[in-house]
């Protein structure tokens, strides 16, 4: 998948360069973030801002993540929610799991705080 | 009044590449109904998401992954009802165990329950050679 990995410091930021996040491709961000977590990395906000279409495999992907970097004692940040793509997280109730902000730069500065 | 009537039949290898393919169909489907009263882009969201999540359970747990076999889709409207059947050629999988929604911190088990809200009508029933997920939406 088209993903670029921008180390921020006070967390990394995933920018998700896909149409969509489906059964094809989210196996390739879990991968991903799993190599970010075993590097010691356990702070991450995933832009989704090019993303518009997400099925249950790309919540699934995002969700394992989540879990991962709050075991770790970090967190995982959504920024730049499609309004397709949030009612999603809405249907299936992630919307009260994950903090969504509006922009990546907005979910980084929360991580300085 | 002028009906819609649409039949598609097409079958592709089992592989989630051909995902967006399916979804995009749906999308098209939806943005080309005569006469559609609801919001026109949510039914492209839905039936892209209805479709992409039938085809991968077809791959991921019936076909279970077989890149040689094939999942046949068939989409029609009839009488401003639009049909949906998905066949696999595996053993199938148990559908009422997923009708519920998941746990939101389970990282699987979505799908179907993403299908079921979105259409009036589910079945996953035995054919000769596998299964077909039937659904039906009223538009």
């Amino acid at each position: 998948m088209n993903l670029q990995i921008e180390d921020k410091g006070a967390a990394v930021l995933l920018l998700v360069e896909e149409e969509r996040l489906d059964a094809h491709n989210s196996g390739d961000l879990k991968n991903q973030m799993l190599k970010l977590f075993e590097e010691g990395k356990h702070n991450l906000v995933v832009d989704l801002q090019a993303v518009r279409f997400v099925d249950s495999s790309g919540l699934g992907a995002l969700v394992s993540g989540f879990k991962n970097a709050s075991s770790r004692n970090g967190n995982l940040k959504l920024a730049g929610l499609q309004l397709q793509v949030k009612s999603m997280f809405e249907l299936t109730r992630l919307h009260r799991v994950f903090e969504i902000y509006t922009d990546s730069a907005e979910a980084l500065s929360s991580f300085q705080q | 009044m002028t009906t819609d009537r649409i039949a598609v039949d097409i079958k592709v290898p089992n592989q989630t590449r051909y995902l967006c393919l399916i979804g995009h169909i749906g999308e098209n489907i939806a943005r080309t109904l005569r006469n559609y009263g609801g919001d026109r882009e949510k039914l492209a969201y839905d039936l892209n998401l209805v479709l992409t999540e039938a085809m991968a359970n077809a791959i991921v747990h019936a076909n279970e992954g077989d890149p040689a076999k094939d999942v046949h889709i068939e989409i029609s409207i009839i009488k401003q009802n639009l049909f949906i059947k998905v066949f696999d050629f595996g053993p199938g999988f148990d559908i009422e165990q997923y009708i519920e929604p998941s746990h939101p911190l389970d990282d699987h088990g979505r799908g179907v329950y993403l299908i079921h809200t979105i259409m009036d009508e589910i079945t996953y029933l035995p054919t000769d050679s596998g299964h077909v997920l039937e659904m039906r939406k009223a538009l």
